[in-house]
């Protein structure tokens, strides 16, 4: 058994360990060993390189990677430890861009050892040459993508640049412009291994995970994080193919489709294919449509919609993004937890596109304590709603549109949406009439049996805390 | 300006058009308030309830000649006389029943507002003082059922023996009719009730009540958000259920009304009759010739075989303070309509649907009547069938397409697998495998699951810093630096990527 052997056979158990880590998320009950597996495959496959890397390296170098990965294990866990919950989505839009940087560093590195070196290098023989070239170009290129595209989601999610879809004259054309001059760029890069093709490569990657991300709206970045968590996963594995390494590879694969099929997913509760979500633009054309319904609302107080819960029998509450922004999940819980032992049955709906990231509710109402096994999905709760007696929508606008169903002209109709208005009371709290992401007025706010609650969604709750 | 509130006049009305607590109302839009002593008497609201709240206690000549009178009954032309030059009248007219009375309008220089001549959209609502009406009508309704009934509503088994519940035949689901079903379940009694538009079921059903309809392929509502007048088979089919129904319940209620017209006579004098000796009719619509052979408009009749037929017309007037407050609720909501900066002075905007269409006579000139409203559908009811009928197109791939999808995939993969060396083969080989066991594995991951998913993913992607270690011993200072970074941010998700999963995994807690 040599090292390299050695080696990899770690890497088939920590390949096998990632997707029993995978395998182990599907449940509540199997998540944390879930975890516990990934730490271990990783573990594996940490001590196996450096073991394997260690045989032929100077002492500088070993400081080198203790140095690196202290230092990122000290802020990894600084930041793990210190991030709010309703900063999330944030936090997985920074590390999916460490995963492009490091596999555009990984590109260069291959470049320059290789190709670089011309006539003297040994690594690679030289009837691989070509491919070797054509796979640092490619894992450059996503690499850079997912590098730019999730520093800009990064941006957007921590509100540090506006939210709203950059929309440059023929944006599409400029996407697929791009993506043609990455064939040939490639090509040429495989014909004559250049710096300045590589340099060409990374540049315009760099522009098109920047444009691809910025003409996407804010509603659509649990698509986008989606997305660039499926990138980052390819990214990965094309360092794999690049370093002829079987666990990059594998790893990659099983990330990416991760995160392909999330971005389904995510598409798939908004009736929207992954490709108009990725052309972008949603959320401009709204306003005019907004037009269409008009009507007069009627306004509730805290003290009413308390009154309201104290003589419900049941009671489901529908969040979106704006529990998120007011940060309201904590009295929300004590709410749940107060009407609950009222013995009124409170129960949480989610629609899988609620928030910036999927499952972000979920997150947000387990870190307030709310019980999961109250809280479902948009299908498992849907056909309750008739029955309900109060239903609090919690900072959501499009997802309880009826007129995703009613309205065939709508911009938003056949996504499916939580039919709230089937309940016998709805209370919609809302900062203000304004429209949701996708810019349509909700017809469901002029309903005979809606009330507004207007307000800071916190302070809100907080009211009616206090009056119950 | 000046918001007088006179006394009724009418016999028997007990109703005021202002309370202490509208009163308080109307002087935050910036009105002053005469209230004509001893208005509010019949409502049990003394004169210096109305005083403490801020309005002054004056004479009925003082009322009357303000700039705005509210007002509750028809007014007699006496009353009219006493209006002055430009003075605001709201009041119930029954402009398309009295058109004497908009003449005897028209014929003073003066605006006239019908409060009971809103149209019925979700947007009117709150000045609706039909519905408020109606509401607690249909709530008295029950009350005076019960009153004459000589038994229980509710079912009880007693020491002395068993009690069946009443039972209760609403005719009509309107405000009135739901209010009836609404009161009557509540007492206990076993309600149905039938409409002529058959989306009102969910309504009853909510309210607790049996829907029963008439067999009948007919759809009923004219776009008014009213009922409307039915055909001749349809009512021969109604009547068939009426007298089956008739035998069988202790209590009717019918509420059938069609604006502008004598109510339609549903319950015959053979259904009356059938009935069993002690039951009850209520009759809604007495005052507008009754739904019920027999009915007389404020008597309560009993016939030959013991059946009380009430055909009282006041029953919103039977509760007065609980009217007096609802209908000058609608009056404070009208005003706030027609006071937009909340300063106090009436402007009448002729170009909004719901002031025109309340509008009878504008400073001497007829405006009656006005231009219809199209109510978009019957409140409430529509809504609430329609979602039920269109399950919402679901984008789903067609199998031809995913067919093709796949085939061009496979061609793909066979092309570049084709022309590859060995090395790339085993490299995609690897690499196609692990994309499926992927999609498989996420394919089942909770939904609640899916941020830490995310996460954790991150932290596995986050391998790349195997390439990078291995790439950290080259001689080249610039590869050592560049794979020390990518050691340096792969690790940062690593550990930030696991670490964050742990903390959010450790938040799921079960009830």
């Amino acid at each position: 058994m040599s090292a390299v052997s050695a080696a990899a056979a770690a890497y088939i158990v920590a390949g096998l360990l990632f997707v029993l880590s995978l395998a182990g998320l599907s449940r509540h009950e199997t998540a944390r060993s879930g975890n516990t597996y990934g730490i271990a495959g990783m573990a594996i496959a940490l001590v196996a390189t450096i073991g394997l890397a260690a045989r032929d390296l100077d002492a500088t170098a070993v400081v080198l990677i203790v140095v690196a990965m202290v230092l990122g294990a000290g802020i990894g866990l600084w930041r793990a430890a210190r991030v709010e919950m309703t900063g999330m989505p944030e936090l997985i839009a920074i590390l999916h861009s460490f995963v492009g940087l490091a596999a555009v560093l990984v590109g260069w590195n291959g470049y320059l050892s290789v190709e670089r070196e011309g006539a003297e290098q040994t690594e690679v023989p030289a009837e691989l040459l070509g491919i070797h070239s054509a796979e640092v170009a490619i894992g450059v290129f996503i690499g850079a993508v997912t590098f730019t595209g999730s520093i800009v989601a990064f941006l957007k999610l921590s509100a540090r640049i506006k939210s709203n879809p950059l929309m440059l004259p023929g944006h599409n054309w400029l996407n697929l412009g791009a993506l043609v001059a990455f064939v040939a760029l490639t090509v040429w890069f495989v014909a004559s291994p250049a710096l300045g093709a590589l340099a060409a490569v990374t540049v315009l990657a760099l522009a098109l995970g920047w444009h691809l991300v910025a003409s996407i709206g804010g509603g659509d970045m649990p698509v986008v994080v989606s997305m660039l968590n499926s990138y980052s996963g390819w990214a990965a594995a094309a360092s794999g193919f690049l370093l002829d390494n079987n666990l990059l590879i594998i790893t990659g694969a099983l990330v990416g489709s991760s995160g392909a099929y999330l971005s389904y997913i995510m598409c798939a509760a908004m009736n929207r294919s992954f490709l108009s979500v990725i052309a972008g633009g949603f959320g401009n054309e709204g306003s005019t449509a907004a037009a269409g319904v008009d009507g007069e609302h009627t306004e509730i107080t805290a003290e009413e919609t308390a009154e309201l819960l104290r003589g419900a029998k049941s009671v489901v509450i529908t969040p979106g993004y704006g529990m998120a922004v007011a940060h309201a999940q904590g009295p929300v819980a004590d709410l749940t937890r107060k009407l609950t032992e009222a013995g009124v049955e409170v129960r949480f709906g989610i629609h899988p596109v609620a928030g910036r990231l999927p499952g972000h509710m979920n997150v947000l109402l387990a870190e307030a304590k709310v019980p999961y096994d109250v809280v479902l999905e948009m299908d498992e709760i849907n056909d309750d709603l008739a029955g309900t007696s109060v239903v609090l929508v919690i900072g959501a606008n499009d997802t309880v549109n009826p007129a995703a169903m009613d309205d065939p002209g709508s911009p938003i109709a056949g996504m499916p949406v939580l039919r709230v208005w089937e309940a016998e009371h709805v209370v919609v709290f809302k900062r203000s009439m304004n429209t949701g992401y996708a810019g349509v007025q909700n017809p469901l706010f002029f309903r005979e049996n809606t009330r507004m609650l207007f307000g800071d969604a916190r302070e809100r709750v907080e009211d009616i805390l206090r009056a119950l | 300006m000046l918001i007088g509130v006179p006394r009724e006049s009418r016999p028997g009305e007990t109703r005021v058009a202002a309370t202490p607590v509208t009163v308080r109302q109307l002087i935050a839009l910036g009105y002053a308030v005469v209230v004509e002593s001893g208005a509010g008497v019949g409502s049990s609201l003394p004169d210096e309830a109305y005083a403490e709240a801020g309005a002054r206690v004056g004479t009925a000549a003082e009322a009357w000649s303000a700039d705005v009178v509210l007002h509750v009954a028809r007014p007699t032309a006496e009353e009219i006389g006493r209006l002055r030059d430009g003075a605001l009248l709201v009041s119930s007219l029954a402009p398309a029943l009295d058109p004497g009375l908009v003449e005897a309008l028209a014929a003073r220089p003066v605006t006239a507002l019908a409060i009971d001549a809103v149209p019925r959209i979700s947007r009117a609502q709150s000045l609706d003082v039909l519905s408020s009406m109606a509401n607690i009508a249909g709530y008295r309704a029950v009350i005076e059922a019960a009153h004459a009934f000589g038994r229980f509503f509710t079912g009880q088994v007693t020491a002395a023996g068993k009690v069946p519940p009443a039972k209760v035949l609403v005719v009509g689901a309107g405000v009135a009719g739901l209010a009836a079903i609404g009161a009557a379940s509540s007492l206990g009694a076993v309600v149905r009730a039938t409409d002529v538009r058959p989306e009102v079921a969910e309504q009853i059903a909510s309210l607790g009540g049996e829907y029963v309809g008439v067999p009948a392929d007919e759809q009923q509502g004219g776009g008014t958000g009213y009922a409307s007048v039915t055909s001749a088979d349809y009512d021969r089919r109604a009547a068939q259920l009426y007298a089956e129904q008739a035998r069988d319940v202790d209590i009717i209620i019918t509420t059938a009304l069609i604006p502008g017209r004598p109510a339609p006579r549903l319950i015959t004098e053979e259904m009356v009759a059938s009935m069993r000796p002690g039951s009850v009719v209520v009759d809604m619509a007495a005052a507008q010739g009754g739904n019920v052979a027999g009915s007389v408009p404020d008597q309560l009749v009993v016939t030959p075989n013991g059946v009380s037929i009430i055909g009282y017309t006041d029953l919103p007037g039977r509760l007065p303070g609980q009217a007096s407050q609802l209908f000058g609720t609608n009056l404070v909501n009208l005003l706030k309509l027609l006071t937009p900066g909340k300063d106090g002075e009436v402007v009448l905007d002729l170009d909004d649907v719901v002031q025109r269409s309340m509008t009878v006579v504008r400073d001497g000139e007829t405006l009656w009547p006005p231009p219809p409203v199209p109510v978009s559908a019957a409140p409430a009811a529509a809504p609430a069938v329609r979602p039920a009928a269109a399950p919402a197109p679901r984008r789903t791939a067609s199998p031809t397409r995913a067919a093709a999808v796949v085939g061009i995939g496979a061609a793909l993969l066979f092309l570049v697998t084709a022309v590859s060396p060995n090395r790339l083969i085993e490299n995609l080989t690897v690499f196609a495998l692990a994309i499926v066991v992927g999609f498989y594995v996420i394919g089942h991951v909770h939904h609640a699951l899916h941020t830490p998913l995310m996460s954790v993913t991150n932290a596995i992607s986050g391998i790349i810093v195997v390439g990078a270690l291995l790439q950290l011993g080259h001689t080249s200072t610039l590869v050592t630096v560049l794979a020390f970074v990518a050691v340096l941010v792969a690790s940062i998700n690593v550990f930030g990527g696991f670490a964050v999963t742990r903390r959010m995994l450790g938040m799921f807690t079960r009830s």
